[in-house]
């Protein structure tokens, strides 16, 4: 039941719950006391919005940063880490595995700003060996949705 | 100069969903919940499977019988999903499409004046098919109270000395309806002792919403009585691949084999080598294309039921078929007021025979924004035709 919901929100978290209680055969009652579960123990973390920025007057970069690290002794990567997502800007932050050790996904106002901060603020943090910065061109598909527009329906009318 | 047509073919009456197509295809801008194919896109490893093997120039014919590779695969998904073991080489042939199965099937079974049972409301070639191999259709009617199963009774009904072939078509076009495994063994055992043989179309198998479908094939005494037919086009979404296949005792099938072989040749190669993708990877794709038509069921009945509009519980293949009796209107009448009216185009009952009379087929392979703009649409047509009748 648990899967069947957030399988369905995981696609569109608006949804009305009523109408997703029809869909999955559930009554309403148990549809949002579930989710209100699932809220609750930190399964569901959040309902975002998926947004092409390129489609609004919105100047954004994104830039991914490979990030190389000395591990400290009892902390691992974990206090890096720590430092490093407390900034607003940073979107994401993964630990790795692979040639390098964190993967920083940062949002910023201009590519100025992007590299201000890998100078600045990444770079010069203690444990931090290397960094390398990719600017992001073109988005073809986040999240699971492609961003170009949707093809029409191209089946007959009527079939047999 | 003389007529050039053959009687037979002139004397088959056109698919009535012809007449309806012309009508839509006139207008622009109307939506329809009147298709008989999956809205998905085939997946994309099936595809790429397909355009890798056109890379690598696998451009020639197959064996009549289609590719070994691809029999096997069909034998292992048989033996898997419905528990039914067929020899690869002897009890396989790959068709085109389902359709391809049932014509040669037909035809490899039938001598002029046997009779073949068709229960309807279903899908449109049996009959013709029937007529075009010279045996005589019988028709069995089925009934809204049976949810359109097909009972012992009406099959031992129909039943006379020339009959030799009973079409099961189930889960069903146009109705929804299926055949739980006590339906399946009441009929059977009429079919094991009236000596019948069964073509049983199961290109829906997959889209089964009630427990896992079962086939008459794997019922005791049934594998050797009947041909089993299957494809692509359903549960892969590969309408346009044209590839299905049958299974069956081998003295029929390798007849059907002989037919194709004259007719057909083989199978489209490209479609079998993306096919063998399907059913060596594509179980999960099969799972999230039917949790997503068993939600939109479900959502569609809800409406229904808002609605007032009587209407069975289908659970098979993607369509509903809600009864209209109530406006005192034909289907075809209901369908064409419809969509002048509303621009929603839907197939009248009376494309897949007589008793779909006062019903209508709904398809659901539409996603759930577009079935809400038509169901609101529908809900309005269905008000006013209820505020006429006062």
């Amino acid at each position: 039941m648990r899967e069947e919901i957030l399988s369905a929100i995981e696609k569109n978290s608006r949804v009305d719950s009523e109408e997703l209680a029809i869909r999955l055969g559930m009554t309403e009652e148990a549809v949002v006391s579930e989710m209100n579960k699932m809220e609750e123990e930190g399964v569901i973390c959040g309902y975002h919005t998926m947004i092409d920025w390129e489609k609004t007057s919105m100047e954004k970069v994104t830039a991914l940063i490979e990030v190389r690290v000395t591990p400290q002794r009892g902390q691992g990567f974990d206090v890096l880490a720590e430092r490093i997502y407390k900034y607003p800007e940073v979107k994401s932050v993964y630990l790795i595995s692979g040639g390098y050790d964190l993967m920083v996904i940062l949002e910023g106002k201009s590519l100025k700003e992007v590299s201000n901060f890998v100078s600045d603020k990444l770079s010069t943090m203690d444990s931090v060996l290397s960094t390398a910065t990719h600017f992001i061109l073109k988005k073809y598909k986040d999240h699971g949705t492609i961003m170009s527009k949707k093809n029409e329906d191209e089946r007959m009318m009527i079939t047999p | 100069m003389r007529n050039p047509l053959s009687e037979k073919v002139v004397t088959i009456k056109p698919s009535g969903i012809r007449k309806f197509f012309d009508i839509v295809s006139e207008m622009k801008d109307a939506i329809s919940l009147g298709v008989g194919e999956p809205d998905f896109d085939t997946p994309w490893h099936i595809r790429d499977e397909g355009i890798y093997s056109l890379e690598k120039g696998r451009t020639f014919y197959t064996s009549n019988a289609g590719l070994k590779e691809l029999k096997v695969e069909i034998c292992n998904y048989l033996k898997r999903r419905i528990g039914v073991s067929y020899h690869y080489n002897d009890e396989v042939i790959v068709t085109v499409g389902g359709s391809e199965g049932i014509d040669i099937a037909l035809r490899a079974m039938l001598d002029p004046g046997d009779e073949v049972l068709i229960p309807q409301p279903s899908y449109v070639s049996y009959e013709p098919c029937t007529v075009l191999t010279g045996g005589v259709p019988v028709i069995i009617n089925l009934k809204a109270e049976n949810e359109f199963r097909l009972t012992a009774q009406e099959l031992r009904d129909a039943i006379t000395d020339k009959t030799k072939v009973l079409v099961l078509p189930f889960p069903n076009n146009p109705t929804g309806a299926i055949m739980e495994k006590e339906d399946l063994e009441a009929i059977a055992e009429v079919i094991i002792e009236k000596d019948l043989f069964v073509i049983s179309d199961e290109i829906y198998a997959e889209l089964s919403y009630k427990g896992d479908h079962i086939s008459i094939a794997s019922l005791p005494g049934m594998q050797e009585r009947t041909i089993l037919i299957n494809g692509f086009s359903k549960a892969y979404a590969m309408t346009g691949w044209r590839l299905g296949y049958a299974c069956g005792p081998e003295p029929i099938i390798q007849q059907m084999i002989k037919i194709h072989q004259f007719a057909i040749m083989c199978a489209p190669t490209t479609s079998q080598y993306a096919a063998v993708e399907a059913l060596k990877n594509g179980d999960e794709d099969v799972l999230m294309m039917r949790d997503a038509y068993n939600q939109r069921r479900r959502f569609l009945m809800n409406v229904f039921r808002e609605m007032g509009l009587e209407c069975f519980e289908p659970f098979g293949a993607f369509y509903v078929f809600p009864c209209i009796k109530e406006f005192g209107m034909t289907s075809d009448e209901f369908a064409t007021r419809f969509l002048k009216e509303e621009k929603v185009a839907v197939v009248p009952g009376t494309a897949f025979g007589d008793c779909g009379e006062g019903y209508l087929r709904i398809s659901y392979a539409y996603s759930i924004e577009n079935l809400k703009i038509a169901l609101d649409r529908m809900k309005r047509f269905i008000e006013r035709l209820r505020e006429e009748k006062k």
